[in-house]
């Protein structure tokens, strides 16, 4: 029987009534008494040097208050970089100034160079027209291997190249790596592109500074997963406002995907210019906008070679990536080619050796940075495709493959640094088999033959590093921040209960599963939980929301600050009861008296709290409030595999994916709904990078898929009906809940699984010289495939 | 978008007196120009509706049975009306973007248009179409002069667009993948005096007729008339969506499938 409450229901989504009817409160819905509007001047060229900016024109215009430029920035900090990569000689990574407005030199297309501030938006559009430019055009860094070369030009005249970092993992084992590829019975390489792709939110970025000169406190209004990291990052380094004088509320957010993690230049630009002006500062992104200023992602470009023995036994990996971290170092950038994917290397499978080189590079193009999956889809991509191209070499299964070396003792310590906790790759491939319905794929392929078309199957595991993240961990590995999760549970005297969480919710339904949680602890109707979040001011320090880390990292938060609460309320219920806290039960939202028939009602305890007449004052304070702080001791490692049939239009290139089955171990499961409703938008974002998205730029630099016309993003009729299974569940051991994170499996989980079946459609027609095709699998690059 | 004054008359008079002020456009569903605006990529000083005037809107069958669609006739508006009496054309009309494009885009605003990946000036020229203006009759084969760019004249409104019906037709559309107009689209339609062959999507010189194909099919109106025929690729547009030679390829695709459809 399927539960109807608490963990384990598929309870409905609460937030989707305000959602679905229009009622969400987004950050461009905020509208402030006095407030001016902004209208960033960006450039226009990738590479250039900044001559002059002329804003007399534009300041004589109706209705313009001022127009900010670079040089109002001097002396005020530029936007820092959280994450600190020590390369392979055990040097620092470059890390070059990101100001607010550029400042001498602009380095891609969307730089911001100067912002008009005015009463109307259209006003603050027509004056922004009128800023003259003066600005050398140069030549732009865009390919990343002509980027290192001696004598390319440089993105940062400071640094002293465009290598952000040559990092190795594990550094050690290089040269017993080197030495197993000279031994090996078999070798298989690929190389190939890890595309770039433009986040595309449904809702673009929004700004709202805001100052009282009453308090002299700052307030910021933004579409962030994480208010409390803007307000540190933000107040700390750029601005050098204390955080007890400033406030971050990110509201609603219409996705992020990673995107709105980052600290960005517009948020600091509209909390200063409030401060300057005295007057609320707005500033809403539109979708063209978004395009050159949301950080970008993935961009990987790889070379994967695997050393196998003669059984096909996994002997030792050995990978080269060129890493584009474009103009400059966004929030999180570096950590996401390295921690986040060389560590992911070994995938499921026992790979004695395993030696990853990233080359960070700087080019003039948007900024690069964790998007959906981050490092991980890159790692799984390379490896999953690699053993794909490795199996047909050897003429093994490409399940016996993976099988042969999965594995299956845990905890498993892999040579990339991390402890799997536990995990079942057999059970969950065995799953996939039956739910995807492989043995019935040779009548489908016969039926797709009778109608001309060619089908292919393709299957692949996956596994990843989320609940992100143990701060000793991270911390040793560059982080400048630490990545535990907070809660406040705060019981109200008629027993209602609200949690103020550190993470934020964007679409991922806390404010539902959340409440399953602690309702489920105290044995309570779950509409007596609200959750709270988004705000600094009424939420403790918290990290936020990414690396599917909410539930493991939050919900662990909050089910420590609960077990703090019931705790308490034994007591209290022992008083009231006259009997030992110790023998206190709580079930279903009653105390009793272990052995007795004695029992107070849940509201009983919590007014006596607040009411605290007959109370054990010596003893315990009144109130029923508590807090906690959770850090983990490790990730967790969600795991699966997956399965994608496609066919494939032999006259045309055209791809169509028929059928599509997940079966993902995320452990426990709170709302079973929700996971699917997860699983099922990740697997569309990862077949809209492996057949439809891609972000390009031509020689100028100039972004040619700079909107829908031509960045293609999946759409209801690109995607099949999907075929999830989540029964197969080893529960995390180090978190309370035994939850492993949902949030990013699909996006990292399917573009192998398309690629692996075009290329075995392909294959078998006979097209055996076609190993591989990089995404985005379009109609035109496959049918090139085709033409050899 | 900068400010412009809007005028929305309710007769074909009103309508030219109104274009024939400095820096006047005019405005059909919006769909292409609205966006352009937008992004302040054009600022006319008036915009000059023709969504209002009444003898502009509809679908009638002339007298020698061709179908006739007025210049400011919404897409949806032809795939339902125009159904019965010319499918090939309706069913084209029907996959043009999304129902809201559908619903204000027009005939008239896509023929003056002459996006080089529109779907409609494959139809009129392909299908021999007449070109109705407020001054003149324009053949398709006159009218349309490279990518955006049409015969039409300064403040020349479309009026009327006459399709002369086919005995069989059929119209392919490949889709490029983000903006869903045709990457490649290819309107065969068969008459008692030959075929024609239109493409659209696939050449740097906007829509065009494919002759060697109109001789093959004019002979032998079957998908295997074409086999031997290939298309050069030179002049053919090349871009993120597709090589010149995956276009000119599919030229070739999509007419074997075009003659298939029509039967
Ligand atoms: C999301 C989307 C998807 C689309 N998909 C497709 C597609 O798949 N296939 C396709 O073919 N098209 C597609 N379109 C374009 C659509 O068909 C437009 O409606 C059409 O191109 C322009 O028609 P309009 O009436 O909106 O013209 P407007 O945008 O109003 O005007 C366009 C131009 O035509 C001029 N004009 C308008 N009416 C007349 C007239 N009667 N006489 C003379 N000049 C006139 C205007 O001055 C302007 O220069 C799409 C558009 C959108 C927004």
């Amino acid at each position: 029987m399927p539960k109807d409450h608490g963990i384990g229901a598929s309870s409905k989504r609460r937030e989707d009534v305000r959602f679905l009817t229009g009622r969400g409160r987004y950050t461009d819905d905020i509208n402030l008494r006095g407030q001016a509007y902004a209208c960033f001047v960006r450039s226009q060229v990738a590479h250039g040097r900044l001559n002059g900016v002329n804003t007399a024109d534009a300041e004589a215009m109706p209705g313009v208050i001022r127009v900010f430029t670079g040089a109002d920035f001097e002396g005020i900090g530029g936007l820092p970089c959280g994450w600190q990569v020590t390369d392979r000689h055990g040097e620092v990574m470059q890390e070059p100034g990101h100001p607010v407005l550029a400042q001498g030199k602009v380095r891609h297309v969307g730089d911001p160079i100067a912002v008009v501030v005015a009463e109307t938006y259209d006003q603050a559009r027509d004056a922004a027209e009128a800023v003259v430019i003066d600005i050398e055009e140069l030549e732009p860094v865009l390919d990343m291997k002509a980027a290192l070369e001696d004598g390319a030009p440089k993105v940062h005249d400071d640094l002293t190249s465009n290598l952000c970092y040559d990092w190795g993992f594990v550094e050690e084992n290089r040269e017993a790596v080197n030495k197993a590829f000279e031994t090996a019975h078999h070798v298989t390489t690929l190389e190939l592109v890890n595309q770039r792709l433009v986040p595309n939110a449904m809702e673009p970025r929004v700004a709202i500074g805001d100052f009282d000169p009453g308090t002299e406190d700052s307030t910021l209004y933004t579409t962030s997963q994480n208010p409390h990291v803007i307000r540190l990052l933000m107040g700390a380094f750029v601005l050098g406002i204390p955080e007890h004088k400033l406030r971050v509320v990110a509201p609603d957010v219409g996705g992020g995907f990673g995107s709105k993690i980052f600290h960005y230049a517009e948020e600091a630009f509209c909390t200063f210019a409030a401060k300057q002006l005295k007057r609320p500062v707005k500033w809403t992104c539109s979708r063209s906008e978004s395009f050159i200023t949301d950080a970008h992602g993935r961009d990987h470009v790889t070379k994967i070679e695997l050393a196998l023995d003669a059984e096909g036994h996994f002997q030792a990996i050995r990978t080269e990536t060129y890493a584009n971290m474009g103009a400059y170092l966004s929030t999180f950038a570096p950590s996401v080619p390295t921690w986040l994917h060389g560590t992911l290397m070994a995938g499921n499978y026992k790979t004695p050796l395993i030696y990853v080189n990233v080359k960070a590079v700087f080019t003039n193009t948007v900024p690069v940075d964790a998007y959906r999956g981050a490092g991980r889809p890159e790692a799984t991509f390379q490896l999953e495709r690699v053993i794909d191209k490795a199996a047909r070499e050897m003429g093994i299964d490409p399940v016996e493959l993976r099988r042969k070396n999965f594995i299956t003792q845990f905890p498993y310590a892999t040579p990339v640094a991390v402890e799997y906790d536990t995990g079942d790759y057999n059970a969950t491939l065995d799953k996939l088999l039956e739910i995807a319905d492989v043995s019935g794929f040779e009548s489908r392929l016969a039926e797709s033959k009778a109608r001309g078309k060619l089908r292919g199957l393709g299957i692949n595991c996956y596994i990843e590093a989320c609940g992100i993240a143990p701060s000793h961990l991270v911390g040793q590995l560059g982080a400048r921040a630490g990545l535990y999760e907070s809660a406040t549970v705060r019981v109200n005297a008629t027993g209602g209960l609200v949690v103020m969480t550190g993470s934020h919710s964007h679409g991922q339904g806390h404010e539902t599963s959340f409440a399953q949680v602690v309702a489920d602890m105290i044995g309570i109707d779950e509409n007596m939980v609200e959750i709270v979040h988004g705000d600094t001011a009424n939420t403790p320090m918290g990290m936020g929301t990414y690396g599917s880390r909410s539930l493991a990292v939050g919900g662990s938060a909050m089910v420590r600050a609960t077990e703090k609460i019931i705790a308490k309320a034994k007591k209290i219920a022992a008083h009231l009861m006259e009997a030992s806290p110790d023998d206190i039960e709580l079930k279903d939202g009653a105390f009793t008296v272990a052995g007795t028939d004695k029992s107070v009602a849940w509201g009983d305890v919590t007014l006596a709290a607040y009411v605290p007449h007959n109370y054990p004052l010596e003893e315990i304070e009144p109130g029923l409030e508590e807090t906690a702080f959770y850090d983990p001791n490790n990730f967790t490692y969600p795991a699966g595999a997956y399965a994608c049939e496609v066919e494939v239009d032999p006259e045309t290139g055209k791809v169509t994916i028929e059928r599509f089955a997940a079966a993902d171990d995320f452990g426990n499961i709170v709302n079973p709904m929700i996971v699917d409703g997860q699983v099922h938008g990740g697997i569309a974002q990862g077949i809209g990078q492996a057949l439809l998205e891609g972000a390009a730029y031509d020689e100028y630099g100039q972004l040619l898929s700079g909107s829908y016309m031509d960045y293609a993003m999946p759409r209801a009729d690109d995607v099949p009906f999907y075929t999830v299974d989540h029964s197969c569940q080893t529960p995390c051991t180090h978190n309370p809940l035994g939850v492993k994170g949902c949030g990013e499996a699909g996006a990292i989980g399917s573009p192998p699984a398309v690629v692996n079946a075009v290329v075995d459609a392909l294959q078998r027609a006979g097209h055996t010289g076609v190993t591989h095709i990089d995404m985005p699998l379009t109609p035109s690059r496959v049918w090139s495939a085709m033409q050899g | 978008m900068y400010a412009f004054d809007f005028e929305r008359p309710t007769t074909l008079d009103e309508a030219v007196a109104a274009l024939g002020t400095e820096e006047a456009q005019a405005l059909g569903g919006g769909q292409t120009l609205i966006p352009t605006l937008k992004q302040r990529l054009a600022g006319p000083a008036k915009l000059v509706s023709l969504t209002g005037i009444a003898e502009l809107r509809g679908v009638c069958i002339a007298d020698d049975g061709a179908v006739c669609i007025g210049g400011a006739t919404p897409h949806a508006v032809v795939a339902a009306e125009a159904a019965a009496h010319y499918p090939a054309l309706a069913a084209l009309a029907g996959n043009i973007g999304d129902p809201a494009v559908r619903n204000r885009g027009t005939i008239g605003g896509s023929l003056a248009n002459n996006d080089p990946s529109a779907c409609y000036p494959a139809a009129a020229l392909g299908s021999g179409a007449m070109i109705r203006t407020n001054i003149r009759d324009i053949a398709a084969d006159d009218y349309f002069q490279g990518m955006f760019t049409t015969a039409l004249e300064e403040g020349e409104i479309i009026t009327e667009v006459r399709f002369p019906v086919p005995q069989k037709a059929a119209y392919v559309k490949f889709e490029q993948p983000a903006s869903r107009f045709a990457l490649t689209g290819v309107f065969v339609a068969k008459y008692a005096d030959g075929v024609r062959v239109a493409v659209t999507g696939a050449s740097e010189e906007g829509v065009f007729r494919w002759s060697e194909a109109e001789a093959a099919l004019s002979s032998d109106f079957s998908a295997g008339a074409i086999a031997g025929l290939a298309v050069d690729a030179e002049n053919m547009i090349g871009d993120l969506h597709g090589s010149p030679e995956y276009r000119a390829h599919l030229v070739k695709v999509l007419t074997g499938r075009a003659v298939t459809a029509a039967g």
